[in-house]
Parts: structure tokens; C-alpha cells; sequence
């Protein structure tokens, strides 16, 4: 068998990847191996993102074109990547980007990660107290647009997240009195 | 340079780690990016050097960090980038581009950080064995030493921004890499991944020449880095692969029970190919070593410890050979050399 990337020499690394529930078989020969990133079993191996964004972006999960790539092109003032250009490379150039493409990347980073809403930890210069009440009401506010404009998929992943950043003031709060 | 260190196994390949008789290591990796300053990928040659260099002294500057050492990927020669690949100190894809990107390497390798990676920040740690929880912590501690001392960029919606949308978020992946020998002769390997990867985790095998999984090595880690905090991405992980382990326990109790004479035979083979073997090349250790490590499991063989067993693993790389021999070496010399070793190791 030929390597299915060069055609020229014989595929001898052949590789089954499981992304999203699809069973994708790559036969390839070292080098081209080596170039999409395979290296060896104790390697981090990306995946083939590009391929994967481009193909999401293309139609959405009931199969029509999606808007991204028949709406007008958006470009980053900052960097200057056009909307276009990242969802062909699969990388931004910069944090402004995200502010940039913001609406676009909601439908996006939902189909990848099923919530377009982060949970997670607070930058450490962030995490103080008062910013953690801050980030509440301006959620808040968020929740009642969400709701008043009917986005109810966003009003959903605010409702969890307000949930997540209360559960976590309820333990920090129940620490200190521990250590009192 | 690393001479020193390529004397000594990687720190976290050492020591007793949790189910370490099935899981190898525990990895986290979290995905970082400076305010204000395009990404790596997309900066120009004066920005990631700027990048490069203030971190070069912040890392000198701060008390915790000062323990570690900094360098610059430009400095280093090119057997010692694959030296510290093979460590996994750096990534495959930083050796693409060298320059304009450096590497601190914390005390005993436990955590790594890469600069003007595809990220300005990857910090690293790994452990031996299962232990999510404080591989999680000593990434964290890193984390925050240095999300105090400079901005990171952050989104109050989408999280930590990283220059791929697949880590955006928490910029947490978390990985461990299992030994699953017992379920792959078992041929139960392809139920077990399609039961992972329903669980929104990915799977990855590797496949060398033939069929075999090489080493019989597999990868699970998260997908998904936003909308969950890191405590419920690493509790998804840490469960599915304690039900992995016991799938795995399952499978070797079968073989034992069914097959003891195959599967003895298999092990003891392949000892002895290791032992007395006088060309070896890297993907036949590989094998060799899945089946005798599955032998010390089963306690069908008792005289060898796993630190043998994964310093073998680690200088059987070719870069950690060259370093091993002190010597540039062709593929035909590293396969021979490479017998050498394991024999002298396995003596």
C-alpha cells in the first residue's frame, strides 16, 4: 500500500484515530507520518484541526451551508486574520481575535466543546474576591438579555455558569470558616 | 549540554505512581498566552523575542521559579532538541521552529514550560502512574507563580485564549498513557475505546508495522478544555480510566485463567530475545518490553523492577543513545548499540 499523503513510497505507520465518535484510518510512510506530527507512541499528537474546522464550518449539524462562510468576512483590526484565513489554518493570531469574531465563535466553540461558556479558574490576578462578585452581576445582566432575546442556548450555559462560580464562593466561603 | 541529565532517568519515570502497573504517566498541560501580544504563530521575530526574553528573566527573578533552568531552543544542538523531545520536555512540532523559543525544565523534570510554542505558554507536568490530582497541583503552583508576575490573556466568556480554538478555555489537557496488553490479546481493545470515546474522551493507539498496537500503548485525554472546570474535566478522566484498569484486570485474569502457557511463553520470549539479542531496533523494544512488563504485572516474572523496565523505554530513544554513548551514531550502530544497552540493563 501506498503512503495516501505522497503516493511514492509505501505506507508503513498506519493509524487509527477516533475524533467525535468517527473512526479515521491514516496509512502513511514515516516521513509523511512524521509531518502531520506522529512521531512516536509517547508523542502529544494533534489532530488534523484544520481539516476538522474547515469541514465543520462547512455545514452544520443538520448538513446546511452554515453562515460563517457566506456571511461577510470579518477581519482582526490587531493582527489582521480575516475569518476566512483562520477557519483554512485553525489558529488565531491573537487574543483580539476572539473579541473580533466573538458571535461567530459561540455556534463554533459549541460544536467542539459543547458549551461556548469557560467554567474553569480564574487567572490568578483576577481571582480575587471582588472580581468574582463583579463577574456575577455582569452574568446576571448577561442572563436577562440572553433570555429577553430568546438566545436560549446561551441563557443555559450562563445558568450553569452561575451555578459553577456560586458552588465555588459556597466552598471558599465554608474554607475560611473552617480555618477560623 | 544535559549531559548530566541524560544519565539519569526523567524524574517522573521513577518512584511508585498510583496504578502504576497498567498506567505508565499522568500529564497535564495548560495552554497559556500573555495580554496584549499576538500569538506566537503569528508574531513577528521581534515580538517573540521580546516574549522569549522577558520570561528568560522572570524565571530567574522569582524565588520558586529560580529553582529551574531556562534555554533557548536556538542554543541547542540538534540531537539535544531530540534529546529533549524524546524527554518530552519540548514538543515534536517546536523543532520546526527553534528559534525565538526557549524551555524551563523545573527541578527532577517533574514540569516543563515552553515558550513561543504554539502558545507563548505550555506549562507541563507529568507523574508517574495515576495521580491526576497532583500532577493537577504541580502544574497549578506553576500556573499561578506565573500568572502573578505577568497578565495572562483571558476572555470572561471563552476563558484563557489560546491561538487554537481546541484549547481555549480552561487550556487544560490532561492525558495518561496506558499499558493495555491484556485487553489488545484479548481483542476486547475496540469495545473499550468505543466506550471511552462515547464518553467524550479521545483514544489513541499507535500502530506500527503489522497489526499490533506498538507497545500496546494507548493515550486517553479530554476533548473538550471549555465549559467545565478542571476538577470535572479531570474527574471524567480519572474515572474512565479506573473502569479501563479494571477492563484491563479482566482481560489479564482471563488470559491467565485460559491461556497461561501462551502467555507465559510470550513473556518469557520475549525476555529472552531482550536479554541475549544482539541488533534491536526501537519498535521491537517496544513490543518486547509490553510483553515482559505485562509478565511483572502477573507476577510470572519477579527479578526485574519497573524502573528497569522504563529507564529501558526512555534510552532506547535514539537521541538518548547518542547522549548514552556520548557518540554520533547511524541507525544501523544505535540498532546494535541499542542491544547493548538493554542487555547490560537487563544483566
Amino acid at each position: 500500500m501506498k503512503c495516501q499523503d505522497c503516493d511514492a513510497h509505501d505506507a508503513t505507520v498506519n493509524l487509527t484515530q477516533i475524533v467525535n465518535n468517527e473512526k479515521v484510518v491514516l496509512n502513511l510512510c514515516k516521513d509523511c507520518a512524521a509531518k502531520r506530527g506522529f512521531h512516536s507512541p509517547l508523542d502529544n499528537i494533534p489532530f488534523p484541526l484544520a481539516n476538522f474546522l474547515s469541514g465543520m464550518m462547512e455545514t452544520d449539524v443538520t448538513g446546511e451551508k452554515s453562515t460563517a462562510l457566506t456571511a461577510p468576512d470579518l477581519t482582526c483590526s490587531n493582527c489582521g486574520l480575516s475569518f476566512e484565513e483562520f477557519s483554512r489554518l485553525g489558529r488565531f493570531g491573537c487574543g483580539e481575535c476572539y473579541k473580533t469574531f466573538r458571535e461567530k465563535l459561540q455556534a463554533l466553540l459549541r460544536k467542539i466543546h459543547g458549551s461556548s461558556l469557560h467554567r474553569g479558574k480564574l487567572p490568578p490576578m483576577l481571582s480575587e474576591d471582588a472580581t468574582v462578585i463583579k463577574e456575577q452581576e455582569r452574568l446576571e445582566q448577561e442572563l436577562t438579555h440572553a433570555i429577553d432575546s430568546e438566545d436560549f442556548e446561551r441563557a443555559a450555559d450562563l445558568r450553569d455558569k452561575l451555578k459553577s462560580l456560586k458552588e465555588a464562593d459556597e466552598i471558599a466561603a465554608g474554607k475560611e470558616k473552617e480555618n477560623v | 549540554m544535559f549531559e548530566q541529565m541524560a544519565k539519569k532517568p526523567a524524574g517522573w519515570l521513577t518512584g511508585q505512581g498510583e496504578e502504576s502497573s497498567v498506567v505508565l504517566s499522568t500529564r497535564i498541560r495548560l495552554a497559556r498566552n500573555v495580554a496584549d501580544t499576538n500569538f506566537p504563530t503569528s508574531a513577528d521575530d521581534a515580538t517573540r523575542e521580546k516574549v522569549l526574553e522577558y520570561f528568560d528573566a522572570a524565571f530567574k527573578k522569582s524565588e520558586f521559579l529560580g529553582r529551574g533552568e531556562f534555554c533557548k531552543t536556538a542554543d541547542v544542538s540538534k540531537t539535544d532538541s531530540s534529546f529533549l523531545v524524546e524527554r518530552h520536555l519540548i514538543s515534536p512540532t517546536m523543532l520546526d521552529n527553534l528559534s525565538g523559543a526557549g524551555v524551563y525544565i523545573g527541578p527532577q523534570e517533574q514540569v516543563s514550560i515552553m515558550v513561543n510554542e504554539e502558545d507563548h505558554l505550555r506549562i507541563q507536568a507529568i507523574t508517574m502512574g495515576l495521580e491526576m490530582d497532583r500532577t493537577m497541583e504541580l502544574a497549578a503552583q506553576y500556573d499561578n507563580e506565573v500568572g502573578r508576575l505577568i497578565e495572562y490573556d483571558y476572555d470572561s466568556d471563552f476563558g484563557f485564549l489560546t491561538s487554537c480554538p481546541t484549547n481555549v478555555g480552561t487550556g487544560l489537557r490532561a492525558s495518561v498513557l496506558i499499558h493495555l496488553p491484556g485487553l489488545v490479546l484479548t481483542r476486547d481493545i475496540d469495545k473499550v475505546i468505543q466506550k471511552v470515546t462515547k464518553m467524550g474522551l479521545a483514544v489513541r493507539g499507535f500502530y506500527g508495522e503489522g497489526t499490533d498496537v506498538l507497545g500496546n500503548l494507548f493515550q486517553i485525554s479530554n476533548q473538550s478544555t471549555l465549559g467545565k472546570s478542571e476538577t470535572d474535566i479531570l474527574g471524567d478522566i480519572e474515572r474512565v480510566t479506573r473502569v479501563i484498569i479494571s477492563d484491563e484486570a479482566g482481560a489479564r485474569n482471563r488470559l491467565k485463567e485460559e491461556a497461561l502457557d501462551q502467555i507465559c511463553d510470550k513473556i518469557w520470549r520475549a525476555y529472552g530475545i531482550l536479554k541475549y539479542a544482539r541488533v534491536l531496533t526501537s519498535e521491537e523494544v517496544m513490543n518486547l518490553l509490553s510483553a515482559v512488563r505485562l509478565g511483572m504485572a502477573i507476577n510470572v516474572i519477579e527479578n526485574i523492577s519497573i524502573d528497569t523496565i522504563n529507564e529501558i523505554l526512555l534510552l532506547s530513544q535514539p537521541a538518548h543513545l547518542i547522549k548514552y554513548y556520548g557518540k554520533e551514531l547511524d541507525s544501523n550502530q544505535r540498532d546494535t548499540l541499542r542491544a547493548e544497552m538493554v542487555r547490560e540493563k537487563l544483566l
